[in-house]
């Protein structure tokens, strides 16, 4: 790889500067602030899947102890331009108008319809019990399928149900499914869940009217792109509205969406003149963050007799609640499940048809590894059958199919371009890790004393860095292009700006590691600071595994070009030709001795405070900012590849994860230990889709379990150890040579989980093909009950 | 989620709590260690005009082993009676079931009087209290009385416990030698409530068993001994036949209600699974 020059830190475990803050408890999160004059907004949320308002009466809330005011839609709409979000490459997509309070009907249970704004929370919840609303339930429609039959219409100014649809097919798929020695066919469900952060959604807008300015501290995974929507939707210059995030306490892709209630406080902030604070509860978290994955998809692979996968065809629908998120929309997870199904292998032929659907319950929207656990899930899947049924290894299967690592550049059936993938080199080196073939023996043993062990395998290819293609050409104003400025103090100090944004996961720690190798300082050097639209070079913060490939890129280059600058001025204060010169270890050094010319506190109190001692024409500058867009792929794609031992318990139908693996190739590895937890991480999220998470919705679209006892988000205890692998392959597409990490865990860990309980089923001829897979379920597929 | 707004008081001695029940009846409620009470007052599910902190009544918290009796505080914790030495070594039952109770910071503050008040049907205490032949003591200020943890268990959150009355005690006599006790419960997370659970005893000497009592916790609307399939095992014994009779017994005993993740199919199942499990550990 084109390592900087002196890799002293990138590649190492360097411990994070943040988390000892953190830890002892000196993080500021959006509701630490203290603010003269704040107030608290609480919603009066829609208690029915699907009614017009009648009548809202807010005249006894308004009335009560500590109320400033109590507002409906219409008030409101007159402080916030409402929304539409599609894109425009995804052609066809449509989703009516959505407003920050809703006017006259909800559309989903938990749908905000008035605002209570009070001194204190407690006081504002008190007001919303005094809240009259008459209702006239409508019809909903909560079943995709019968959203996509269309017998009832939920928005009056369409004629059906469908946001978006696309179909894709190569030319011979019926061929290839007409010369098929074995075709096989499943269908998948995949329940709703959401990604529950530690620190719900959080905000607080603080307007200005004597400078017309916003300040707003939010949660949230992309200052700019709010900046941007704060600005045209209130009406405000962009240049007056200031984004600022803190410590944000995980987001998982929940917190890079506009959310409705959001708009409105920061309209409440405005309308009001003062600082207006929400704070999302749990209950609220449930009802109103975005959900995701609610898919049901009909898979057919054709393959050979002697093990050649020829052919996917695959049918998906999607229900994403009553409006498309904006502003990058809900048609999104569905694209991916499109653009990746079948992804890590070599057959050429390709059909699938997509409907994305409009429903009575919470909206959906991107969600970590967006897509890529159903894609992956529903691939490993039907692939682990259709080993079974030709009574082929799932290894072996798996082998024959593979992309090989030296085919590339590849472009996938879909369409994909792949830069630079090492399928074959995972595989071989997970199957060595986890042991494979002793594993199967120790199988086949343990069967014969009615222990029932399961290996599941999954191969997965992961979208990462994304350039402009996966949103600006579709006219969203969402950057794919970040910017780092790097400069240097005069203690001989690097303060790193970047625009990429830190979740908790670890991100500034490793622009202090890049920063410092490619300026030459110790780590203990750099300062990081993100989050701050009034600050940082412009960017798009944190989705879609960007933060190190893309904004560590920013970093390395600026860094590179603040050691030049360095370095400009020590040939000038040691009269020395700069390219006698380097700076190592917060010195100029003699590069032919290695001697130390000028320590770097030495050369900074010359440049900023004795300029006069330097030549007339010489200028230093010792503040730095680069940006960096990815272009050339689409997205720098990425894989790995995951394995899950569980055993099933036959009588009571409860799994036990027994141990995980995961060899996954995210190029250069920055700091080993934070991606290691970044997979970790991912895998319990996986798991938890696959075992235990679900959004229950009643028939009538009523959210059954909203607290945190009844949704189940996987635990410590239940959580197997976790064996994590790299191979290495950087992209050439930057310096640093660093693709994704973040979501590469959540991607896998579905598909091999159910592959793991469906080898364990194996004997009894049992198969389970809905997540999540409860005790409930796998007893069903069992016969006992 | 914040509670809706009420009157607090806490108490600085048993008087004070009747005094003040006395005077507010349905409307107070009693405030103990909190780990049911705060949720559903900040999800305003309860809104009680005034709390009434026992919490620092500590003469009410503890185990005392008298007269072959182990009595137990209303206010002692539930890491507490894990930690009771004299309760591993008289009742062990209970030092089982403590580690399926929640989670360790759950258990620090959380009591077994409020769990028995309380009354949730899946939780773990009422259904050991049935099993151990717990007595139940009720204060007043009229006076005390006790209740037989059989009978004290009415319905669905619902007990014995009168509007003026509060808990002070559980008093459980030891078994005598030859009693073997287990606890099983089968719930998807560790700590979580569980889908269904058994406790049970039984004394066995060689081969055969007697005194035997099956309660389960989660299969009901409140702890159910399984009357006639305990007496099934103790005139058959522990056989492959019995048990299967015995299975089909239970499930005209039990009347489990569907939860959000198992329909009432699957809890008999669980239930009859979990019946095979606790005799085959009774009988060990």
């Amino acid at each position: 790889m084109n390592a900087p020059a002196f890799a002293n830190y990138v590649g190492q475990s360097i411990p994070r500067a943040n988390a000892r803050r953190l830890l002892q408890g000196r993080g500021t999160y959006t509701d630490d602030l203290r603010v003269a004059r704040l107030v608290h907004v609480v919603f009066f949320r829609s208690p029915h899947a699907h009614a017009r308002i009648v009548k809202l009466d807010l005249a006894q809330a308004r009335a009560m102890p500590g109320v400033i005011a109590a507002i409906d839609g219409v008030t409101l709409a007159k402080f916030c331009k409402p929304w539409v979000a599609v894109l425009g490459h995804l052609k066809g997509i449509k989703s009516p108008t959505q407003h920050a309070i809703a006017i006259d009907r909800a559309c989903w249970q938990g749908e905000a319809v008035a605002a209570i704004v009070a001194q204190t929370r407690a006081q504002a919840e008190d007001a919303l019990e005094k809240i009259e609303c008459e209702w006239q339930p409508l019809p909903a429609v909560t079943d995709m399928e019968a959203s996509l039959a269309g017998t009832q219409v939920i928005h009056p100014e369409f004629s059906d149900n469908i946001c978006f649809s696309r179909e894709l097919a190569t030319d011979g798929v019926d061929a290839a499914f007409a010369k098929a020695d074995l075709v096989v066919e499943e269908t998948y469900d995949f329940g709703r869940h959401t990604g529950v952060t530690l620190e719900g959604r959080a905000l607080l807008a603080d307007y200005n009217a004597a400078e017309n300015t916003l300040t707003v501290h939010q949660s949230t995974q992309a200052p700019h792109m709010m900046q941007d929507i704060f600005s045209r939707h209130l009406d405000i210059p962009e240049g007056n509205v200031r984004v600022i995030a803190r410590d944000v306490g995980g987001s998982f892709g929940i917190k890079v969406h506009v959310y409705a209630d959001e708009m409105a406080t920061a309209a409440l902030a405005v309308m009001l003149r003062r600082p207006v604070k929400f704070i999302a509860d749990r209950l609220e978290s449930f009802l109103t963050d975005i959900h995701a994955r609610e898919h049901k998809i009909k898979l057919r692979m054709a393959c050979t007799k002697a093990g050649e996968i020829l052919a996917f065809d695959l049918d998906d629908l999607t229900g994403i609640g009553p409006y498309s998120v904006y502003p990058r929309t809900s048609g999104i997870e569905g694209n991916q499940v499109v653009n990746l199904t079948g992804g890590p292998y070599k057959h050429q032929q390709y059909r699938a048809k997509l409907n994305v659907v409009f429903t009575n319950k919470n909206l959906t929207c991107q969600y970590r590894a967006v897509g890529h656990p159903i894609a992956v899930a529903i691939t490993e899947a039907i692939v682990d059958l259709a080993a079974n049924k030709l009574g082929l290894d799932p290894a072996e299967f798996r082998k024959r199919n593979l992309v090989p690592d030296d085919a590339y550049p590849y472009t996938s059936a879909p369409g994909m371009k792949m830069e630079k993938l090492s399928h074959q080199q995972c595989m071989d080196k997970l199957l060595i890790l986890m042991n494979y073939s002793v594993l199967r023996t120790e199988q086949i043993e343990l069967r014969k004393r009615g222990v029932y062990r399961g290996i599941g395998i999954a191969a997965m290819i992961e979208v990462t860095n994304p350039s402009p293609a996966f949103y600006g050409v579709g006219g969203a104003r969402i950057s794919s292009q970040d910017g780092a400025t790097l400069r240097l103090e005069p203690t001989g100090m690097v303060t790193c700006l970047v625009s990429v944004t830190e979740q908790g996961q670890g991100t500034e720690a490793i622009f202090a590691q890049i920063a410092a190798d490619a300026v030459g300082v110790s780590v203990d050097r750099v300062r990081v600071i993100t989050g701050d639209t009034g600050i940082t070079p412009y960017g798009g913060g944190t989705w879609a595994s960007r933060g190190a490939g893309i904004g560590g890129e920013a970093v390395l280059q600026s860094g590179k070009v603040l050691r030049a600058n360095i370095l400009d001025v020590a040939g000038v204060i040691l009269q020395a030709s700069r390219e006698m010169l380097d700076v190592r270890d917060n010195h100029v050094i003699d590069v032919r001795t290695g001697n130390v010319k000028l320590s770097l506190t030495e050369l900074g109190r010359i440049a900023y405070f004795r300029p006069d001692t330097l030549p007339l024409d010489f200028q230093s500058e010792l503040m730095v900012t680069r940006h960096y867009t990815p272009r050339g792929y689409g997205f720098a794609f990425t894989n790995g590849i995951q394995a899950s031992l569980i055993e099933v318990d036959i009588d009571t139908g409860f799994v036990k994860l027994l141990k995980h693996w995961c060899v996954e190739d995210c190029g250069t590895v920055i700091n080993p230990q934070l991606v290691d937890e970044q997979i970790r991480g991912g895998i319990v999220q996986g798991i938890g889709g696959a075992m235990t998470e679900h959004c229950l919705y009643s028939g009538d679209g009523q959210l059954q379990n909203g607290t945190l006892a009844d949704y189940l988000v996987p635990m410590a205890a239940e959580m197997p150890d976790m064996i994590i692998d790299h191979v290495i392959t950087p992209t050439k597409t930057s310096e640093l040579g660093a693709k994704g990490a973040g979501e590469a865990g959540t991607a896998g860990a579905p598909g091999a989980i159910m592959n793991a309980i469906n080898d364990a089923l194996l004997p009894f001829n049992a198969r389970v093909t809905a997540q999540p897979f409860t005790p409930e379920r796998i007893l069903g597929a069992l016969g006992k009950i | 989620m914040k509670a809706p707004p009420f009157a607090y008081a806490r108490a600085r001695n048993l008087a004070e709590v009747f005094e003040l029940l006395e005077r507010h009846g349905d409307n107070a409620k009693i405030l103990a260690g909190g780990q049911s009470l705060m949720p559903a007052l900040n999800m305003r599910l309860s809104s009680p005009e005034l709390l009434i902190d026992i919490s620092r009544l500590q003469e009410h918290a503890g185990v005392q082993v008298k007269d072959g009796h182990v009595h137990i505080g209303a206010l002692t914790t539930h890491a507490a009676i894990g930690e009771s030495a004299d309760l591993r070594k008289h009742l062990p039952l209970l030092a089982d079931a403590v580690e399926h109770i929640a989670h360790p910071a759950i258990r620090n503050c959380g009591t077994f009087g409020g769990s028995l008040a309380m009354a949730d049907p899946a939780a773990e205490w009422p259904a050991c209290c049935v099993v151990l032949d717990a007595q139940i003591m009720l204060a007043s200020k009229s006076g005390t009385r006790r209740v037989a943890a059989q009978d004290f268990f009415q319905g669905l959150y619902a007990t014995a416990l009168q509007p003026n009355e509060v808990i002070t005690e559980v008093v459980i006599p030891i078994p005598g030698a030859g009693y073997r006790h287990a606890f099983l419960e089968l719930a998807r997370r560790r700590g979580d409530y569980a889908i269904v659970g058994v406790a049970a005893m039984a004394k066995i000497s060689g081969t055969s068993i007697s005194d035997l009592r099956l309660v389960y916790l989660g299969a009901s609307e409140k702890p159910v001994p399984a009357l006639e399939t305990s007496q099934l095992f103790v005139l058959k014994g522990f056989s492959e036949s019995a048990l299967k009779e015995a299975q089909q017994t239970l499930a005209g005993e039990l009347d489990p209600a569907a939860d959000l993740y198992s329909s009432v199919a699957t809890k008999l199942h669980l239930a009859q699974v979990l019946t095979a499990r606790v005799m085959k550990q009774l009988a060990a």
